[in-house]
Formats: C-alpha cells, structure tokens, sequence
C-alpha cells in the first residue's frame, strides 16, 4: 500500500534537531511513505496552549484548515504537533458553536476549518500503513547485538481519551517497532514518564533531576542506547546527558537516537546517511557493538 | 516567602471569591473541577511534584475549589506543570487536572501574569509563524543536509487570525524576537 502525506515538521525540528528530520524522510522513503511538504505554516499552537487556550485552537485550525485544502493526511514527527492537531480536529469537529468562532477568526484569510484531514504521528504511520511485517521484510541488517531502551514521552498517548492511540500505562507499539529491528527493547522503570523539558525555561531544575531520574532508570537496565520518537525528549536527553553527569556526578555515556535512525541503521543505510554526527553524546560504542567488536 | 508558605498561609473570608469555582468550571477544561474530592492521586503520581517542594497539584485543585482566586493566580508554582496529562488520565473522579491547571494560567496570563518564554513565543510566531527564531545558517544548511526549504508562512495572516484575542492583544506582543 502506498501512501501519501503532507508532512508537518513543527518548530522545534528545524530549530535544532535536523538528525530527526533527515533520518524519518530516508526511512519513510525507502518503506513507500511519500512526503508532500505543507503549503504553508505556523506553529501548531500548542506552545501558547498555557497562556491562551484560544490561540492555541486559532492556530492549529489554522494549520488543518490548510492541510484541508491540499486533499492530505498530516504526518507529523513531533508528537506535540499531533496531539494538538488531533484534539484540535476532534474539538471543533464536535463543538459546532466553537467551531464558527474560531472560523470567525480564519475568515479573513480565506480559510475554513472542515475537519476533513486526520493527523497521525510517524509511529502511528509506521504501524498502522506501513506495517511490522513490511518494516522486518525492509530489515537488511538485524540488530541483534543491541539492548536498547524506549522513551515514547507524554503526547503520542496522553491524555488518553482525546487521542486513542496505544495503551498510555503500558504502551507496545514503539516497543515493537523497536523489536522489529532486531534490537532488544528492554523494561525499566517509570518508562512513561515525562523527560523534564517542558519545564525548562520555567524551573530547570525540576526539567534536569527529571531527565535524570530517566537515566538512573535507563542504565540500571544497561540499555546501549535511549530510542526516542519527539524532538523536545530528544534534545532533554541528547543535549543535557552530559551537563547531567557533571552536575549530579554520574556517568551514563548512553547515546540517544531517534527511532527513525535505529530502523535506517537496520534498513542498511550509514551513520553518516542517517545524521548521527548530528548527535551530541558519542555513538562510537554503540556502532562498535553493532559490528559485533568489544 | 516561600510558595509553601503562601499557600499555607491562613485563610481570609474576605479573600474567597465564591464564585471562583463556577467561574471555571464553565471554561473549556474546568468542567468538572467540583468533582474532585482530595485523594491526591494527582500529586502521588505527578513527575513535577515528586523534584519540587512546592508544587502540589491537589493543593492548586483545592484552591481553586475555595475560590481563592488572588493567590492562586498570583502562585509561580502553577506554572511548573509539565502537561504530562498523568494526573489527567488517573484521576478517579475524572478530573482534567492538567486542563484546570491551563485554565487557571490562561487567567493568571489575562492578569498580565506570564513568564518571559511564553511572551518570546507569542512575539516570534507572530512574527514569522515559527515558535522560535530560527537562525538563518540553519535554514541555508539545510540545503548541504538534503533537506527541502523551510515552508514559508504567512505573518500577515497569522496576525489577521489572531486579531481579538486578548492575550495577543496584551502580553503577547511584549516578547523577545531575539534567538534563545
Ligand atoms: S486525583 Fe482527582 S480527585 Fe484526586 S485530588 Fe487529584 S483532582 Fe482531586
Ligand atoms: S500534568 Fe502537570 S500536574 Fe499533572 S502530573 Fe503532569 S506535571 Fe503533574
């Protein structure tokens, strides 16, 4: 089955994190997903959610208003974007009095909310049209010699009864995605909570014991490697990991890779087609377990 | 004063607000904060409270439940909730405390109440739709790493749709465009 999206990268990946960006669009396009790039953009709101609720509706209506008029689904990278796009769509689509006054807003500009395109996260995409069974036929290298950890973060599951996906206290799906590689997913404790980085900014202190408390977790277990699937964890673990080590005196050296960059790794591209020079912790150990030295 | 202190302060007939409660639970999210009755399922399980000694989901609940508007609003814990939604998805009476939470700081921030990093978000999507500045050797690397060009977005537009919004209207043009 072939499929087509519009791809919604958000603000904080072509803020910071290309590596994500770069590997999802090699992986995508090997296993069959065509990419249409939007045909315009604003933030999908959820940032000013705190401050103002109706900013947050005007802008991710916005956004769907514009999908809307190109006929194509949303794929977003960055479960943030989803989660609000997809509550947005279901808000409106239910409230019909909320939704003429946020078109009210859009009018303006030409544009209408419908509620006529779904938003999916990668995962999501990867799961339920490209499927296990086409990715572990896409694998060309298993990567079986890796124990690897998930952090599937907050948004792509909570709260669980506006986005329906998984099962928020013990979700399978990256799990399975992961094992589809040939890597080992492994349990720890607290898998589900939140990495700290929608603190930042506000108390960095509370953010980094947070992200801390996930590695404690995370080594204890002897994970290789911490797969994550949204930009924000990413840049929490990736960039903090060794401002965390020198700040509470431990010593973690667990690379961070997106999910996208574990698969290309299986699917046979390098880790210079996959942006891992990108990365900020050394993935040189890890790439060495891979080729099976010690 | 320490926020412990503030919201253990005790507590003034004349500082309720009766109405408080209703007020919110007629706003988007708030609907169902009379339900709560204190278990502190939320603050067990809440990430944020388990590294910080002031912040309290279930007490900010119980304020709001008393009507103590002035302290509530003015309280800088409530804005250190990480929006996990946790507590959201385990309270058992079906309280959306992560909502209520975003209620109350959408009037704290009608007040005028907003930490900087909100006011520099609103101010760069106002002004380039992205919530933050992106560096221009970014946008032009861009090309070297493969990638397609940025979609381009409409300020004008934005500005347009956002007209009337009262946060927008206030504090929202108050930020920094500068790069964080
Ligand atoms: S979990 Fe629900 S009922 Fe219990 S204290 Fe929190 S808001 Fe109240
Ligand atoms: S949403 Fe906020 S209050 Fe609720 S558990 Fe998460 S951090 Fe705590």
């Amino acid at each position: 089955m072939s499929s087509k999206y519009l791809i919604f990268l958000g603000c904080a990946i072509p803020y910071r994190v290309a590596s994500y960006e770069i590997s999802a669009r090699k992986v995508l396009a090997k296993l069959g997903v065509e990419l249409v790039e939007m045909p315009e953009f604003n933030c999908c709101g959820l940032p000013l959610d705190p401050v103002s609720h109706e900013t947050m509706l005007i802008l991710a209506a916005r956004n769907l208003a514009l999908a809307e008029q190109t006929g194509l689904n949303i794929l977003t990278l960055c479960p943030g974007c989803a989660g609000t796009l997809k509550k947005v769509n279901k808000i409106l689509k239910e409230d019909k009095a909320l939704r003429e006054q946020i078109n009210g807003h859009l009018k303006e500009s030409g544009l209408e909310f419908k509620g006529t395109v779904e938003t999916k996260h990668i995962v999501q995409v990867l799961t339920e049209d490209v499927g296990l069974e086409k990715i572990k036929e896409a694998v060309v290298n298993p990567l079986t010699m890796l124990k690897v950890a998930e952090h599937v973060g907050c948004h792509l599951l909570r709260p669980r009864d506006i986005i329906g996906f998984d099962e928020p206290e013990d979700p399978q799906t990256l799990k399975k995605l992961i094992e589809a590689t040939g890597a080992t997913c492994l349990d720890y404790v607290d898998e589900t909570e939140c990495c700290g980085a929608p603190s930042v900014g506000v108390s960095d202190k509370v953010a980094l014991q947070l992200a801390r408390d996930k590695f404690n977790h995370v080594k204890a277990v002897e994970a290789q490697a911490l797969i994550t699937i949204c930009p924000f964890c990413h840049i929490m673990f990736d960039t903090n990991e060794l401002r965390i080590e020198r700040m509470f005196s431990e010593t973690y050296g667990i690379p961070v890779l997106h999910y996208p960059q574990l698969l290309g790794l299986a699917m046979g591209m390098t880790p210079e087609e996959l942006a891992f020079n990108e990365l900020r912790v050394d993935t040189s150990k890890m790439l060495q377990v891979l080729k099976g030295v010690n | 004063m320490t926020e412990t202190s503030t919201s253990r302060k005790p507590i003034k007939a004349s500082e309720i607000d009766p109405k408080f409660k209703y007020e919110l639970s007629r706003m988007p999210g708030g609907e169902k904060l009379l339900r709560c009755f204190q278990c502190g399922t939320c603050t067990s399980d809440c990430p944020v409270a388990r590294f910080s000694d002031a912040y309290r989901p279930r007490r900010i609940i119980r304020m709001a439940q008393l009507g103590l508007k002035e302290r509530v609003l003015n309280s800088e814990t409530l804005w250190l909730c990480a929006a996990c939604f946790t507590c959201t998805d385990r309270c058992p009476q079906g309280v959306e405390v992560a909502s209520v939470i975003r209620v109350l700081r959408n009037l704290a921030a009608e007040k005028g109440i907003v930490p900087q990093v909100f006011k520099d978000q609103a101010a760069c999507i106002l002004d380039s739709g992205y919530a933050y500045k992106i560096p221009e050797l970014r946008i032009k690397k861009r090309v070297t790493l493969g990638l397609p060009p940025l979609p381009t977005s409409n300020p004008e537009s934005i500005c347009k749709a956002l007209k009337g919004v009262k946060f927008i209207e206030t504090t929202g043009k108050e930020g920094e465009k500068s790069e964080q």
